[in-house]
């Protein structure tokens, strides 16, 4: 259907651009008075009117068509003979038997019927669907064409269309942000008519899967996101103190101390780091640094789960290495030279001016890059999913095995999805509380970053 | 108070204070190899572990392709030689792999070999039709097991119960090896199948494929919208409260953690639009959205650099300013706007987390062939085969690994390259 359509629509783009061009130039010729634009302009103008109404009806038919069919085939079946069955359930067994042979044998024969309904209806669709984008098209060259007068200004209205257009592509990134919100906001708002946000927000128990009330049919177990807030700080308190030593001083080292050529070389090593997929790191967590504190742990005489908090924090860090470092070290450059000099004018050493002048002048643009690390630590997948736990422990201790707010969202919607099911609307309630908390962080962090560098300009 | 200032306690604090300076210097060093040093490690253990896998272990069968097992005759046609059985005739081969081998045997030699073993010999006799009523030594596909055991991936020195392959395996094993029917052979499977439950058949080739297209669907939609929301931004957008939320949200929409977009792509593509599950169609438009501000960001940075006066010379010719920018500006722009969409696109083909959230991550044994089609991703691969438990996959993984990281490395040196052949100080 989508290549069908798009072949339809292109070529009915290309006849509106031939017919517009060839009847505005016959149209002068006639009445001898030349255009007011090129006569492209009017063409384009032609092949636009036949490429909206075409997009409009392709869109409006993918987001509609699937709806109405069911309606239309449940409102035929007769819901008596089939009491068991719920309308989603009963949908994809028609489908399901109109699409494929093999699944229609053995079927009751009310289903048989109401899949040769479904059958005949898509097929009606399927039909019309071209059909209805052909005529739109048509009608909308026939609109436009009343408008191919030489008079009419055809680079003007060409001019405001690609500005509208232009509008819209800029506005994709406000539709993006609303789209996130929204989805998360409806499926969250389903989830907490079953869970309470209270409990979600302060119990301490998340056994999505052991129901607590006894006897009630589809009993739920407890939403307590507690240990899983308590096991995403914990993870993220790691990888900070990994990256934000390591990262600082990198940047002080290399906006300080090293000479052009080794900056030179350093700096897309650091830009490697930074573009190794997060997977890749948490394969380098599963395979090489989980063993290894598992075998330290042993040797101080601790018990180190395989999947610990620790083993997933510092692989974490490492990957925040270069982006704290990058940030900071723009920072740091950032710092205007005449303080340097002043400070070293005055006797200080490197160190003390980078001690007591620098660190300090670039300290707000360093908490912004300290703030921007958190989040994305706070946001991380790969590396949680493939290392991290899947249990739910509420601990301080790093060798135990946590379990992150990332994690508990693909747990929640890998394989079956039913969205019915707080199971599975967990996940977008854990998704909001994470978005929320990395929009604060990152708002928070852009704006010091920008004061700081209006201070200095 | 002389004491203070004496000649001594002024040398030994400037010791003290330049001792103090080294050591921050020291510092600072240690910090940024320790960097490197992570970084050489990580590649270490990758290429370490996954060079292994372009190699895969074949053994020498006798294959006897006998007229009457096959149930074909010399002057069979096409259609009868590709229907023709070659279970049987697997079967026979491999129970004559060694003399004397009892039933018992029999069917544990079977799990030494991969479980296509009569499609590859069918292969064999489809390009050599005469060879019927021959016996051939055909090199066929060993199974996993005893592909990590010969790799030296595998142990051999624990319990029986531990190890894949038990005790009278291990003696084929070894017979094996000493009448040098045990070789090594380059992986074409490797490249030319897609995934599979079988260690010694999964291939990248159905995930590469998935990831292409996935690419392409991103370069589509990120590439003109991206360039169109910097020319508006840059260009025609009035300074109101409007433009301001369009230029905040980009800046947080590049903070926004990307597991987070995978759950608008599975809230509003999936559940709203109804899109189809597991495609590079929703997953291509779910990373666009992502790589979207890394594009905006780099082409209106090329848009700002060039100089107004070409803009304003057009202008003076007569030219609107539509044609002003899109005949002069926006070409001249183009190259830096290019650089930053293939890093951004670098960065799409290695991210996972929302590819999960659509469902690109079922098991699809096929390579796909269009943009509706259900597919895996390269990242996505490797995931499923780090969850893997199976041995024989790990080294799989860090192969793809190898891959991609290829693949990203091979993509930003066109980048750099692009940077350096088209960029233009002014």
């Amino acid at each position: 259907m989508f290549y069908w359509s798009l072949i339809i629509i292109l070529l009915g783009m290309y006849s509106a651009y031939i017919f517009g061009k060839s009847r505005i130039t016959s149209h002068s010729r006639q009445l001898e008075i030349k255009t007011a634009s090129l006569p492209t302009y009017y063409a384009q103008y032609i092949m636009v009117w036949c490429l909206l109404p075409a997009l409009i009806v392709y869109f409006g038919w993918i987001i509609f068509e699937d709806q109405i069919i069911q309606n239309l085939v449940l409102a035929n079946f007769d819901f008596d003979l089939n009491p068991a069955l719920n309308a989603g359930l009963l949908i994809a067994e028609i489908k399901n038997a109109a699409l494929n042979d093999s699944f229609a044998e053995g079927k009751a024969i009310e289903i048989l019927n109401a899949a040769e309904h479904y059958a005949s209806i898509k097929y009606i669709s399927s039909i019309s669907f071209y059909l209805s984008i052909l005529i739109v098209m048509i009608l909308g060259v026939m609109f436009a064409s009343r408008k191919l007068q030489p008079s009419f200004r055809a680079q003007q209205s060409i001019e405001n269309y690609v500005k509208y257009f232009l509008f819209f592509c800029s506005s994709v990134a406000v539709l993006t942000t609303v789209g996130i919100v929204f989805s998360l906001l409806f499926e969250s708002l389903r989830f907490f008519s079953d869970v309470s946000v209270v409990e979600f927000l302060f119990g301490t128990k998340w056994y999505p899967y052991i129901p607590i009330r006894e006897g009630q049919s589809g009993s739920l177990g407890s939403f307590g996101a507690v240990p899983i807030f308590a096991g995403t700080f914990l993870i993220m308190v790691v990888a900070m103190c990994v990256a934000t030593p390591i990262g600082l001083f990198t940047a002080i080292y290399l906006a300080e101390y090293a000479s052009p050529r080794v900056r030179k070389i350093i700096k897309p090593l650091l830009e490697i780091l930074a573009g190794v997929p997060t997977i890749v790191y948490g394969f380098f967590a599963f395979v090489t640094v989980a063993p290894f504190v598992k075998t330290f742990g042993q040797s101080i005489g601790i018990d180190a789960s395989p999947t610990s908090a620790l083993a997933a924090g510092l692989v974490m860090g490492i990957m925040i290495i270069p982006f704290i470092s990058s940030l900071s070290d723009d920072v740091i450059n950032s710092v205007p030279q005449s303080l340097r000099e002043g400070s070293l004018g005055i006797g200080a050493n490197k160190a003390e001016t980078i001690k007591r002048v620098i660190l300090p002048a670039a300290l707000p643009g360093i908490v912004g890059a300290f703030l921007l690390g958190v989040s994305r630590a706070i946001g991380e997948t790969m590396i949680v999913v493939v290392a991290a736990g899947t249990a739910p422990n509420l601990t301080a201790n790093p060798f135990e095995n946590v379990t992150t707010v990332t994690v508990q969202i693909v747990i929640a919607l890998i394989g079956d999805q039913e969205f019915d099911d707080p199971r599975t609307l967990s996940a977008f309630a854990l998704g909001l509380v994470l978005f929320v908390i990395t929009l604060i962080l990152n708002i928070f962090a852009l704006r010091i970053v920008k004061k700081y560098r209006e201070r200095y300009e | 108070m002389s004491n203070q200032f004496s000649h001594e306690r002024i040398i030994q604090l400037r010791k003290k204070r330049s001792a103090a300076d080294r050591r921050f210097k020291t510092y600072g060093l240690i910090a940024t190899l320790t960097g490197m040093a992570i970084l050489f490690f990580l590649l270490f253990t990758i290429f370490s572990k996954g060079y292994s896998s372009f190699q895969k272990t074949v053994i020498e069968l006798d294959v006897m392709f006998d007229q009457e097992t096959l149930k074909i005759t010399p002057n069979a046609t096409y259609k009868e030689q590709v229907e023709a059985k070659f279970f049987k005739v697997k079967k026979n081969a491999i129970a004559n792999a060694l003399p004397d081998l009892s039933k018992k045997d029999i069917k544990l030699m079977n799990k030494m070999f991969s479980i296509n073993v009569d499609k590859e010999i069918k292969e064999y006799f489809l390009q050599n039709p005469n060879i019927l009523n021959t016996t051939q030594k055909l090199l066929v596909t060993a199974h996993s097991d005893v592909d990590q055991m010969l790799k030296g991936n595998a142990k051999r020195n624990i319990e029986e119960k531990k190890r894949k392959l038990n005790d009278r395996q291990l003696e084929f094993f070894d017979e094996f090896v000493f009448t040098g029917r045990l070789k090594s052979k380059f992986n074409n499977f490797f490249f030319t199948n897609a995934d599979s439950r079988h260690p010694e058949l999964a291939g990248i080739a159905g995930s590469f494929v998935g990831s292409l297209f996935t690419l392409i669907t991103v370069f589509l939609l990120a590439f003109p919208i991206g360039i169109g929301a910097s020319i508006y931004l840059e260009e025609f957008a009035p300074k109101n409260k409007f433009t301001e939320l369009i230029e905040v949200n980009i800046a947080n929409l590049a903070a926004v953690p990307s597991i987070v977009f995978g759950l608008l792509g599975l809230g509003i593509l999936l559940n709203v639009f109804g899109l189809p599950r597991s495609t590079p169609l929703v997953g291509g438009t779910v990373l666009a959205l992502m790589t979207l501000p890394t594009i905006i960001i780099a082409c209106r940075a090329s848009l700002k650099a060039v100089p107004p006066s070409i803009k304003e010379g057009a202008l003076a010719m007569g030219a609107t300013k539509m044609q002003a920018v899109f005949h002069h500006q926006v070409p001249l722009a183009l190259p830096g706007t290019l650089t930053g969409t293939i890093i951004g696109l670098a960065q799409a083909l290695g991210e996972t987390a929302p590819l999960i959230m659509i469902g690109m991550i079922a098991f699809i044994p096929k390579i796909p062939t269009g943009f509706t089609e259900p597919s895996a991703a390269l990242p996505v691969q490797i995931y499923l085969w780090v969850e893997s438990a199976e041995r024989g996959f790990q080294e799989k993984t860090a192969a793809a690994i190898m891959m991609i990281l290829i693949f990203l490395f091979l993509m930003n040196a066109i980048a750099v390259f692009l940077r350096s052949r088209f960029e233009r100080k002014w």
